[in-house]
Formats: structure tokens, C-alpha cells, sequence
């Protein structure tokens, strides 16, 4: 039977801690939809994404309460574009067309985000894949609810430079689209390496080919709960503080698993994955750069900090395993610097650079992720940034991404507010030297030699 | 079978556990188990009950008991099982 204590504590850690189920995504196929007429299409999309999610925040609110768990996010992560649009987009404006058809119906059944206004250019580029990367700025500028997303490279195909440039350009262009909300277009789209499937948090997600027509996954959070938990072994060995983060990992996981579970039976679609990641908010208290600074350093960014990263990573996937059998996703710890208020206060007083955050990436679950950058960074700078990352990515068979932000208009000193979830930015330092004869080269980088082991 | 945990945190006063008794009640909700502690003056109990043969829909119950415990001063929630038996039971 279960204990008054065992109560009290997954009590605390909802009220105190913030724990958190943070989103529940369904994935869509929307293969099915593609019609060589645009608004016939776009009807098919519309009734698609309403036949399987129209239910979905209702259901997510009576998960919340019956369980007293907090699900803060309900979203939908479709196709990629690109594919869905090839038969009937002959010019971008086609499919901005479609990305607005997409955020009306994302307003009408009310869920946060809908991810997949994307691309999969890992090798080369379609016309259609192009026509889609082209319409990106207007399409942020045009939809409040559409994330965008591009994936440029992999292990296996190497990484395409063409969309690499291309990708640089194309940031810079959102930028100053959305340059009267202070470039907010670029916290929707990210630029990937090894972009996973089943990702259910934005802007990444997208439902990959390789998943059936409708998919329940479900991305946990608790940020907080590790650092607690960790403030009662301070000065204790590797050993106890590894396994205080396993152990936590898993009641953090366990209801994810309950409530994807439960999602799935009461709206009749599949489950797919639980992604294990410590996503941090604004909200204090609920930051993995504190967990950082429990587990020693001063300030995230300090030396020692991508050691530290690369053991939370590895003890919340430990962890996380043991509690759900299907993990996917990204699963790892995330570092965005705008939505966790111990980043931006490292990155406020000199602790954390660009260059830092590069290295810790190496060793956690995503990239650079929500930095903002003086908004006239040349495009060929952002395209070196896109490269390098995509380099760490395709070389350590990992998922990396790029979501930066060059804020129009301001300099390194300012601060950008993006309010809620996205929380607010210093402008960060970009290095002043330029990379564009090596990113003006044609092609693409060769996958790497993963033979020879020995 | 359909289990749930009743929690009630907040300051002592008279009359608590009946309030929450006579909602149980009135609802053909049946208490299986109740245990209380009060420290520092806080009172703390839980309260296993079974849901099964209730007419009522559970939001209801919820948002009832979340009623009665604002009159009180108190916090009173009610959550399905499974949430503390996944998180606390391999």
C-alpha cells in the first residue's frame, strides 16, 4: 500500500518542484492528404489533424486533474511539408498557403505548437524541399503557431553545405520578417543533424515517414526535482550523487509512461515514445544550470561544466530506461539559454559563451539552442555555426540542432524578451571572424568513416 | 476497484475529516484506509478510498473536495492511485 510519505513527496514535487509532464504530442501522418490541387490539400490536412487531435487538450486537462499532474503543453507534430506540398506547391507562396491552413486549424483545436513545417535535406535538396525552405520567413512571420524545422546533415548521408548556406540565409531573412517582435520567427525554426522522428518537443518535431498514422509521445521535464534531490547529497561521492539521479529520473519518467498510457487509451491512438528530457523554463527553480551548480560548478560555464553535463545526461537516461520501455525522442538534458534562468544569468555575467555552450553540446541532447546574437551576424557566420554543430552531431551519432536568433537591431549588452515559455536573452558574443569562402563551397560534406575501429 | 488518495493539508480545525467524510458519503464513495499526523500545528491526512461504485464524475469530485477544503482553509486533493504507485513501485 502506498505510504503517506511517498505521497507527500510526489506532492512536493509537483507544487515545489515543478514537476511537470510537458507536453503530449501526437504525431500525424499526413502522406494521405497530398493532392496535386493546393486548397484540396489543404482541406485534406485541415480534416486530417482534426479527426485525431481535436480531442486532444480536453483529454490532456482530465489527465491533469484526475492525476493532480500539470500537463503544460498539448501539440501536434505532422509530416514534413515538404513531401505533403510536392505535388501541388509550385511556388513558395504555395506553401505559405499551406502554413496557414496548418495554423488555423492548430488555433481552432487549440494546442500550443504544431511542429513540421519542415524539410529532411540531409543529401541533397527536391525543388519542393527549396520551394519550402524559401517560404519559411514569410511563414513565421504570417502564423503564430507553426514551428519549422530543417534537418542538413546525418551520420550516414554527411552534411549538406548547399542547405547549410541556404539554412544560414534563411535565418537571417526570419530574423528580419519577424524583426518588429524582436526576430521571435527564429525561436520556431531550428536547423538539425540527425533529427530523431518521434520528437515530441518544438520546434524539432516533426512525424517522421518511418511512423504510422498517428502516434502518442509524450515528453517529460522536472528540472527542479533533480536539483532537489540533489541538494541533500551535497559533498557525497560520484556514486551516490549518480545514483540520486537515476532514481529520480525514474519517478520523472514513470509518470510520463502514465500519462502517455492514459492519453493513448482514452483517445485511441498508439503510444510511441517517452523522451526522457530535463526540459527547463524560465521559472526559477526549474533550470538545469542550477543542477549544474549543485553538482559543483559556479556558474554553468565554468570549467568542469561539460564533465557535469555529460553525467546528468547519462544518469537521466539510465534512469529514464529502466522506467519506460520506448524512449525516443531527443532524451537528454537540454541547454537553452533564454528558457533557463541559470543560463541566462551565466551567460549575464561572462561564465557561459557561444563557445562553451558548443562543447557542452557534444555531450547532452540537442545543440545550440535559443541564443540570442547581435542582429547583424552575417548569414555566413550562422551558416559556420550551422555547420559546426551539424559536424559535432553527424561525426558522435547524435541529434545536434542550431536555434539562434540574430535579434535585428540589437548588439551584444542588450537583452531580448520573448515572454513565456521562450523567457528572455542577453545578446551573446559572436566571434567576429568570418567563414565565408568555406561555406561558399558547393556539395557536401562526406559522412564520416564509422569502419576501422579497431 | 478503483482507487484514489485524498490528501488534506492545512491548518488543524474541528470538523475536517467529517466535511470530507460526508461528501465521500453522500457520493457512495467507500474510505479504506485513513491515516493522519499533525505537526507543528499542520494537519496531514490521507485518506485511501474507492471510487468504483460512485455515480459521480470523478472532475466533479475533484473540483467538490477542492471546494470544501477553500471553506476550511485547507488543501484538499484528490488523485488517482496510479500516479504514486507508478512513480514509487517497480
Amino acid at each position: 500500500m502506498i505510504s503517506q510519505r511517498e505521497v507527500i513527496e510526489t506532492n512536493k514535487m509537483i507544487d515545489e518542484e515543478n514537476l511537470d509532464v510537458r507536453t503530449i504530442t501526437i504525431g500525424i501522418s499526413l502522406l494521405d492528404c497530398a493532392d496535386a490541387d493546393l486548397e484540396k490539400t489543404c482541406r485534406n490536412i485541415q480534416n486530417k489533424i482534426r479527426h485525431y487531435a481535436s480531442r486532444l487538450v480536453e483529454t490532456g486537462q482530465a489527465i491533469s486533474r484526475e492525476y493532480g499532474i500539470p500537463i503544460v503543453n498539448k501539440r501536434v507534430s505532422i509530416t514534413p511539408i515538404s513531401l505533403v506540398g510536392a505535388a501541388c506547391c509550385h511556388t513558395s507562396q504555395d506553401y505559405v498557403r499551406i502554413a496557414l491552413a496548418l495554423d488555423e486549424v492548430a488555433e481552432e483545436i487549440g494546442i500550443n505548437f504544431l511542429g513540421g513545417y519542415s524539410a529532411i535535406v540531409s543529401k541533397g535538396m527536391t525543388t519542393s524541399d527549396r520551394l519550402l525552405i524559401e517560404s519559411i520567413p514569410e511563414a513565421m512571420a504570417k502564423t503564430n503557431y507553426i514551428c519549422s524545422s530543417v534537418n542538413v546533415g546525418s551520420t550516414k548521408t554527411g552534411i549538406n553545405m548547399d542547405a547549410v548556406r541556404l539554412m544560414g540565409e534563411i535565418v537571417r531573412k526570419t530574423a528580419l520578417a519577424t524583426s518588429e517582435r524582436d526576430s521571435l520567427g527564429c525561436a520556431k525554426l531550428v536547423v538539425l543533424c540527425n533529427a530523431p522522428d518521434d520528437n515530441p518537443f518544438m520546434a524539432g518535431a516533426f512525424h517522421g515517414v518511418t511512423e504510422p498514422d498517428a502516434i502518442i509521445n509524450v515528453g517529460v521535464s522536472g528540472p527542479g526535482v533533480v536539483k532537489y534531490a540533489l541538494q541533500s547529497v551535497r559533498g557525497q561521492s560520484f556514486e551516490v550523487l549518480c545514483e540520486t539521479i537515476k532514481k529520480t529520473a525514474f519517478k520523472i519518467t514513470r509518470v510520463g509512461q502514465l500519462v502517455a498510457q492514459e492519453a493513448s487509451r482514452r483517445l485511441g491512438i498508439p503510444f510511441g515514445i517517452i523522451d526522457l528530457s530535463l526540459a527547463p523554463t524560465p521559472a526559477v527553480g526549474d533550470s538545469v544550470a542550477d543542477i549544474l551548480q549543485e553538482i559543483g560548478v559556479d556558474k554553468a560555464g565554468a570549467p568542469g561544466t561539460t564533465a557535469c553535463l555529460a553525467l546528468l545526461n547519462d544518469q537521466v537516461k539510465k534512469g529514464g530506461v529502466m522506467a519506460s520501455s520506448y524512449v525516443g525522442g531527443l532524451s537528454g538534458a537540454f541547454i537553452p539559454v533564454s528558457e533557463d534562468q541559470g543560463m541566462i544569468e551565466a551567460a549575464e555575467c561572462g561564465a557561459l559563451s557561444i563557445e562553451k555552450l558548443e562543447a557542452m553540446t557534444c555531450v547532452c541532447s540537442v545543440g545550440l539552442d535559443m541564443i540570442a546574437i547581435p542582429g547583424d551576424t552575417p548569414a555566413t557566420t550562422i551558416s559556420g555555426i550551422i555547420a559546426d554543430e551539424a559536424a559535432i552531431g553527424m561525426v558522435n551519432q547524435k541529434t545536434t540542432a542550431v536555434r539562434i536568433i540574430p535579434v535585428i537591431g540589437k548588439g551584444v549588452g542588450e537583452t531580448v524578451e520573448f515572454g513565456g515559455l521562450l523567457g528572455h536573452a542577453p545578446i551573446m558574443k559572436v566571434n567576429p571572424f568570418g567563414c565565408s569562402d568555406f561555406v561558399s563551397r558547393t556539395g557536401r560534406i562526406p559522412a564520416p568513416i564509422h569502419s576501422f575501429k579497431n | 476497484m478503483d482507487k484514489s488518495i485524498i490528501t488534506v493539508t492545512g491548518r488543524d480545525t474541528v470538523g475536517i475529516i467529517a466535511k470530507v467524510c460526508t461528501i465521500l458519503a453522500e457520493n457512495n464513495i467507500n474510505i479504506q484506509d485513513i491515516s493522519q499526523t499533525i505537526v507543528d500545528g499542520i494537519f496531514n491526512m490521507m485518506m485511501i478510498v474507492d471510487t468504483a461504485k460512485s455515480p459521480i464524475v470523478y472532475d466533479e469530485l475533484v473540483q467538490r473536495l477542492q471546494n470544501a477544503g477553500s471553506e476550511m482553509g485547507v488543501r484538499i486533493l484528490c488523485q488517482k492511485e496510479e500516479i504514486f504507485d507508478k512513480m514509487h513501485r517497480i
